[in-house]
């Protein structure tokens, strides 16, 4: 029970996605205008992560090792067209503003990578507590990065409030592509500040 | 033939694949450290996106809307891109084994290079015919190459400056990343 703990928990915070392992920059960048667009994104990684991890850890002895990057993709490309599906018919608006980026999970490093990295070589109970881990370490960085954006960028805080919370003149760069880059590598900076073993 | 010219300068400089819509992101941190292996990914991502985007667009106007299954686009694109840079891999060592030799690292991880995937999906949203997608695909990749030569330009100046230690790596590469595409946003309005 303790490794499996472990293997969802390094997720969070030993091993999180994009300050530790700078992989899945592109949703990352572009999607993080808002904390609700950030926490919608990473959520639809989470599910496609968990289920393409959970399926690819049971059928790691059928997969030949010379076609199985192949096989990784049509798997997390079929979860990926369910996520498209489900956001379209629930969450409309969410993916419309979302966009391209929803389609685009399937070439997302860090599930490929997680599928390579762990999936093939661990049990299946072991990797879906890995992708859960994982997909909730993205999520949490996307939501960190939406916020501040969305904060000190257009001053509001939509998921929660319905009006303006920053009360000073709201910098709009932080809204922009720019201010996208910026503010994720000045975080990354700050990580390594903060975290440094 | 304007709006050809207007697609080719929107895709290069206002909408650039890289800095203004997020594309391709991974190899822009990944290999830009170095000029040479800079132009070796952007030559690879020029050719292999030009192709795909006209292989799409053949594939999405002609197998998967007659059959009504057009839910399955991303599955199918990701299939055909991934057929498409084996393939290319595959007739490069055969025919041109020199262009093979230069390019050969690169070509695989084209496969998970979300610009190649991305302005695949675009052609189609955007309703473009086939020679608009070829045109749009190719200055797309441009756009890439020119950002991305750029960016290891700017980079390879690092090896003899002194960076704060926090932010060595990835960190600075982002913040810079940020003031090109900043210096971009110079473009805007211009069509």
């Amino acid at each position: 029970m303790t490794t499996l703990t472990r293997e969802f928990t390094k997720g969070l915070w030993d091993e999180i996605p994009i300050f530790r392992i700078v992989l899945g920059l592109c949703p990352t960048l572009a999607v993080t205008t808002s904390l609700e667009n950030g926490l919608g994104m990473g959520l639809a990684a989470t599910f496609v992560l968990v289920c393409s991890n959970g399926l690819v850890s049971a059928l790691r002895k059928l997969i030949p090792a010379d076609v199985r990057v192949a096989c990784y993709i049509v798997i997390i490309a079929t979860f990926v067209v369910c996520v498209e599906m489900i956001m379209k018919a629930y969450f409309f608006t969410l993916s419309e503003s979302l966009g391209i980026f929803i389609p685009l999970i399937v070439v997302n490093c860090i599930i490929l990578g997680r599928a390579e990295a762990f999936a093939k070589k661990n049990g299946v109970l072991a990797s879906l507590a890995d992708g859960l881990g994982m997909g909730l370490g993205f999520t949490l960085a996307l939501c960190v990065l939406g916020s501040i954006r969305e904060l000190l960028g257009a001053g509001t805080l939509g998921l929660f409030f319905g009006e303006r919370v920053f009360l000073a003149e709201p910098f709009a760069f932080l809204q922009q592509a720019p201010g996208a880059f910026v503010t994720l590598g000045l975080l990354l900076g700050l990580m390594n500040v903060v975290g440094k073993k | 033939m304007e709006s050809y010219f207007a697609l080719i300068i929107g895709a290069i400089f206002i909408n650039n694949i890289l800095l203004a819509k997020f594309l391709g992101n991974c190899p822009f941190l990944g290999v830009s450290k170095k000029m040479d292996t800079a132009i070796g990914m952007s030559a690879a991502v020029v050719f292999v996106l030009t192709l795909a985007g006209a292989i799409t667009w053949i594939v999405d106007n002609y197998i998967l809307q007659p059959l009504g299954i057009g839910y399955i686009q991303t599955l199918a694109f990701i299939l055909v891109i991934a057929t498409l840079v084996q393939f290319v891999e595959l007739f490069l060592r055969k025919s041109i084994p020199t262009l093979y030799k230069s390019l050969g690292i690169f070509l695989p991880l084209i496969t998970t290079n979300c610009a190649v995937l991305g302005v695949a999906i675009l052609n189609i949203q955007q309703g473009f015919g086939l020679l608009e997608s070829v045109v749009f695909s190719a200055a797309s990749a441009s756009g890439f190459g020119l950002a991305l030569v750029l960016f290891a330009g700017i980079r390879e100046r690092y090896e003899i400056s002194r960076i704060p230690k926090a932010l060595q790596g990835t960190g600075i590469g982002l913040v810079t990343a940020g003031y090109l595409a900043l210096s971009f946003f110079a473009f805007k309005g211009m069509i």
